[in-house]
């Protein structure tokens, strides 16, 4: 086994980091407050100078570095803002599938009178493509982060299910599982002791893979304007906010997809590493 | 043969069923009278009324259920009270550029990606290997909008060779249809000629090592021959199953892509009646959009008969 860091993690996690710590210290990088409407500085272009003039005669100048929106938001304050989000919902959907695909899926491999049922609805689940699945249910509630998380995670857990239920299936079939369960073993200490282990490596590395598919997923949902509400600044509302102007001005679209196309590379690096480095079982899998 | 087709037809059948429920609890799960919610915002008491007659809410859910598949079976997906027609209707005026759109991606798709994955594997080690690989991380990375508004400010504004926006039918006339369809598909493309790309690399390398190339090169026989007869064949399936699951992919991203390329077809709609709440019409494209990808997949599964005469159960 070569180490875990290998340099394609390396490369990812670093990229990752620098955008996790630019969320994390948003308010100090020289922000403003990112819903800050200012109907004077509509649509600047990138680099602009905004110079006020005080009651007192002093001056003050702005810089739009990443240029304005048409409500006069500054771009730069948004895109730094909107890497939380992307940051927030990556994680925690990644977290929530993980733990939910895990339970299910020892369930479903442990228990043989529930496994065709839970598997049938998971075949399911998964016959109905992941982002018409989750538009479909963030329009069952009113739009918010929670909803969102909901709808990204449970198009995202068949996955994690079936590869949970694949190792419990493989490992339940060892001679070292079934001599422990020839000595008494009870079924949870035997869970802990020798399935969790064997399927801890392939589910980092595909929280890795549902975090990157997360991002876009809200991305795209915020895009198409039924995601997280318009006035939070997240990269895909940025970018939606943008599309009536792109011809003229392509900076708000440019700017949060550069930002949204590294972190989703990043994530999708660093999983190939990990992939490589932990199981390289799973090197010929997609 | 027939058997292993026969089990593989009926083993769709609980894939499709529990799809139906999906759609069918889709409605119910909204926490509102369904009725109301269908009727709309405007709609009189008395509207709603007929709507809960309709659809028989006051009996039993199971019940419900078999009324509305019935319905489904018979080609009524009931009315679209937010676009004033039925929901059959709607579907087969969006259906052209979305089945253009798919099926030019699809021919583009695999027309580049599986020539890129062979060459990478031929020159695997080689810079051409690592670059092919890393187009693919990539385009499976960028996300598809990111792409598209790309592709249109560099081809559509910039350069301006192609048309921003807009959808053109095919009885329109077929240049400009074509012209109009060529930025869409190539942004769509993208993230199917990564995974396409891969799985061909990963499977012809697979392939490239087995016993039966060695001997055909022994044999002596050109490298063309040994790729198109020997590797490619037996290197067929997994390729053909990716391109089969991709669909999933490929589903999602129209919905995506034509909000970009402002293209009404149904992947438009979709995201119209779901700001609209318009959950008929909702329900109708989940059920549809799912039955396509598993009748694709089923027709991949029942492909491989052919493609691999081992593979008869």
């Amino acid at each position: 086994m070569k180490s875990a860091f290998n340099r394609s993690v390396l490369a990812g996690a670093v990229i990752l980091a620098v955008i996790f710590l630019i969320g994390l210290s948003a308010p100090f990088l020289g922000t403003r407050d990112p819903s800050e409407i200012d109907p004077i500085s509509r649509n600047k272009r990138p680099g602009a100078v905004r110079i006020l003039t005080g009651a007192d005669g002093h001056q003050h100048s702005t810089t739009y570095w990443m240029g304005t929106d048409s409500l006069g938001r500054d771009i730069y304050s948004r895109v730094l803002y909107g890497a939380r989000v992307s940051m927030l919902i990556g994680i925690s959907v990644a977290l929530i599938s993980i733990a939910a695909g895990l339970v299910i899926g020892l369930l479903a491999g442990y228990i043989r009178w529930l496994d065709g049922f839970v598997m049938r609805i998971m075949d399911g689940l998964m016959a109905v493509p992941a982002i018409l699945l989750a538009i479909a249910l963030v329009s069952l509630s009113a739009a918010g982060l929670r909803a969102v998380i909901l709808a990204i995670v449970i198009p995202e857990v068949p996955r994690v299910v079936r590869l949970v239920r694949s190792v419990v299936l493989s490992i339940r079939e060892e001679p070292y599982v079934e001599a422990a369960v020839a000595l008494g073993a009870r079924t949870v200490p035997l869970i802990v002791r020798h399935v969790l282990p064997n399927a801890v490596a392939p589910l980092i590395v595909q929280a890795t893979y549902v975090c990157a598919s997360a991002i876009v997923i809200e991305a795209i949902l915020s895009f198409l304007g039924v995601g997280i509400p318009p006035q939070t600044p997240t990269w895909g509302n940025i970018m939606a906010e943008g599309r009536s102007l792109f011809r003229v001005f392509p900076h708000n679209i440019l700017f949060p997809g550069i930002f949204l196309a590294a972190t989703v590379l990043a994530v999708n690096i660093m999983g190939d590493g990990l992939r490589d480095s932990l199981d390289p079982r799973l090197r010929n899998r997609l | 043969m027939l058997g292993y087709i026969v089990r593989r037809i009926i083993a769709t059948i609980p894939v499709v069923t529990v799809v139906a429920i999906l759609a069918f609890l889709l409605l119910r799960l909204t926490g509102g009278d369904p009725a109301a919610i269908i009727a709309g915002d405007s709609a009189t008491t008395q509207q709603v009324a007929e709507i809960r007659m309709k659809l028989g809410l006051e009996r039993p859910l199971v019940e419900q259920f078999v009324i509305w598949i019935g319905r489904i079976a018979r080609g009524d997906f009931g009315e679209s009270f937010f676009f004033k027609k039925t929901v059959a209707e709607l579907i087969r005026d969006r259906l052209e550029p979305t089945a253009a759109l798919a099926v030019c991606t699809m021919l583009l798709a695999v027309s580049i990606a599986v020539p890129l994955g062979v060459v990478a594997a031929v020159w695997r080690g080689t810079w051409i290997d690592r670059l092919v690989m890393g187009c693919c991380v990539l385009g499976f990375s960028v996300p598809v909008f990111v792409i598209g508004y790309a592709l249109i400010y560099l081809f559509a504004i910039e350069l301006a060779w192609l048309p921003v926006q807009g959808y053109q039918r095919i009885s329109e006339g077929f240049g400009g249809f074509l012209e109009r369809l060529m930025l869409p598909s190539v942004t769509l493309a993208v993230i199917y000629i990564a995974l396409i790309a891969r799985i061909t690399r990963t499977s012809v390398l697979e392939v490239m090592g087995a016993d039966h190339v060695r001997t055909a090169r022994a044999k002596g026989l050109g490298a063309i021959t040994i790729l198109m007869r020997h590797v490619l064949r037996n290197a067929a399936v997994p390729i053909v199953t990716v391109i089969g699951l991709g669909v999933a992919l490929l589903i999602g991203g129209v919905v995506v892509t034509e909000s970009v390329y402002g293209i009404p077809g149904l992947g438009r709609l979709t995201v119209d009646a779901v700001l609209a709440r318009d959950y008929p019409t909702v329900q109708a494209i989940i059920l549809l959009f799912s039955l396509i990808y598993v009748m694709i997949n089923l027709f991949v599964d029942l492909t491989y008969t052919f493609l691999d005469p081992r593979i008869r159960y």
